[in-house]
């Protein structure tokens, strides 16, 4: 029964974020603000791990084919396909669960526990307007840039890898990438893009706005909630492969 | 003046507030006192909107807040200012941003009006050169008062303090008591206090509201709560065998016959 309680709860959560701002100029200051937070700050370990991402997959790839028949532009096929249906979108959401999704529910958390929240209800602004609204569309707008970025290192890092340990030329590698190449590929991972980046805030969002309690209690919705997003995002993986493919 | 009839609050079928009933008035501090779990805090939640009372009515210089739908509370609540007991400052801002936020949010004013604004309640609270810290750098007197500026920067009519004095020393009380009388009667605003410091119930108490075990107990003022014969507040209020000796000698000052006591006194001592 509590998951059903937690459901609805999520859903109000949700309804109550659309009403009219109280200032525009502000809410807008809030949003760009969280674009940096969200986006910005999370460039450093999107690109991190999508360039090992790609390295390993170009590696593995090649370890596998053994077959002399097999053309090795398809290796480089196989690491385009795999980055952007998989690796770049899912990988990298699973990682910003952890950071974005943490960051979001502890700060929440913390504001709730502070009574820093009820201060800006007693001044009359709908919190989960101002709050987690902002969090939910900068993760819209950036999450999906962030994959882009992360498709395009994950493939320059596996074509660098290549390269560099004599397994497969750069010029065989270009010519696997542009053949039977499906642009198709390309929407459906922006798709899960948007799909999981509305699942790392709104969720470790709800998790942190309704902590009960102190320190402790922050530590555990944090847990919580990137253990749900983690858990969300592969079931959504999973339904989005089954149904878009 | 904010009337409150009957209010009533529970939470999992336990009762912690039971039909509450007092008024408290313009340009005073109104205390709600009483102990740990007696319902104050939930009392004055209820009162500010951020829990919804079960029963009972709460009507702010006639309008009933209780009846209003969300929009007109939130535009209620921008005549509230509210000092909560952790001051409740937001941490990324500094304590200019913070006092600057709620003028930010709701007012049409021009940057420099705002900050002239800023550096007025700043300059109330002597918080003058702050302007800059944050709220991991400052003293926990401080944070009180930047609390202060921040509840009084939109010109409130009501006041509410959680426990203004929790975790400050009996000097840094005293100024916190001072700045809340001052501001209630200098802008004669409705103030409403909760607290179980008995220094700040003699000093600022002109409406004192004891609750016990969710109830309303006793009501009068600072003069009337010494003369008063309820055992559980004179249990509550003279706990120490230091505050009963306090007491006596109030009963004695506020009665006119300290001199007396104290002509005895020297008499006895040589």
């Amino acid at each position: 029964m509590k998951i059903f309680t937690r459901f609805g709860e999520f859903i109000l959560m949700l309804k109550g974020m659309f009403t009219k701002p109280e200032n525009w100029r502000m809410y807008w200051k809030e949003l760009m603000h969280q674009c940096v937070e969200l986006g910005i700050g999370s460039l450093g370990i999107v690109s991190i791990v999508s360039v090992f991402i790609g390295a390993v997959s170009t590696l593995q790839t090649a370890y596998q084919f053994i077959s002399p028949i097999i053309p090795r532009s398809v290796i480089a096929q196989i690491v385009r396909d795999t980055v952007i249906l998989e690796f770049a979108p899912t990988i990298t959401c699973v990682v910003l669960a952890g950071v974005v999704g943490s960051k979001i529910s502890s700060e929440l958390g913390n504001m709730r526990v502070s009574e820093q929240i009820d201060a800006l209800e007693i001044m009359g602004i709908n919190t989960k307007a101002y709050l987690v609204l902002p969090k939910i569309l900068a993760a819209l707008i950036t999450i999906p840039l962030l994959v882009i970025l992360a498709m395009t290192l994950g493939i320059w890092g596996g074509r660098f890898v290549g390269e560099v340990t004599g397994i497969l030329p750069h010029e065989v590698f270009d010519r696997g990438l542009v053949e039977a190449f499906v642009p198709y590929n390309v929407k459906f991972a922006l798709v899960k893009a948007y799909t999981f980046a509305f699942i790392i805030t709104a969720i470790p969002a709800y998790f942190g706005y309704n902590v009960k309690g102190g320190a402790l209690e922050i530590g555990r919705a944090s847990t919580t909630a990137v253990v749900s997003s983690c858990i969300i995002i592969l079931l959504a993986d999973y339904v989005l492969a089954a149904v878009l493919l | 003046m904010i009337s409150i009839t009957n209010i009533a609050k529970g939470f999992s079928d336990k009762p912690v507030i039971e039909g509450v009933s007092a008024e408290f008035e313009t340009g005073k501090c109104n205390l709600i006192i009483g102990a740990s779990g007696s319902g104050k805090t939930v009392l004055m939640k209820c009162l500010v909107g951020l829990i919804t009372p079960d029963a009972g009515e709460i009507m702010y210089d006639g309008e009933n807040f209780s009846h209003m739908n969300d929009e007109a509370k939130k535009i209620m609540r921008r005549k509230i200012g509210m000092l909560f007991q952790g001051s409740a400052l937001f941490d990324s801002k500094t304590v200019e941003q913070n006092i600057m936020f709620p003028l930010d949010m709701f007012s049409h004013d021009t940057r420099a009006e705002k900050q002239k604004r800023v550096d007025m309640v700043l300059d109330r609270v002597n918080l003058n050169g702050a302007h800059k810290k944050f709220p991991a750098e400052i003293s926990g007197g401080m944070k009180k008062r930047v609390g202060i500026a921040r509840s009084i920067v939109l010109n409130p009519q009501y006041l509410f303090c959680d426990e203004p004095n929790s975790g400050l020393d009996p000097q840094t009380s005293l100024v916190i008591d001072k700045l809340i009388r001052e501001i209630t009667t200098e802008y004669n605003i409705t103030t409403v206090i909760n607290t179980h410091d008995m220094n700040s119930v003699m000093e600022i108490g002109d409406r004192i509201l004891y609750m016990y075990q969710g109830k309303k107990e006793w009501e009068g003022n600072s003069k009337e709560i010494i003369f008063s014969k309820n055992e559980k507040l004179n249990s509550f209020i003279f706990a120490s065998d230091f505050l009963k000796d306090a007491k006596d000698m109030r009963m004695l000052e506020v009665s006119g016959k300290i001199d007396e006591k104290r002509n005895m006194d020297q008499l006895l001592n040589g």
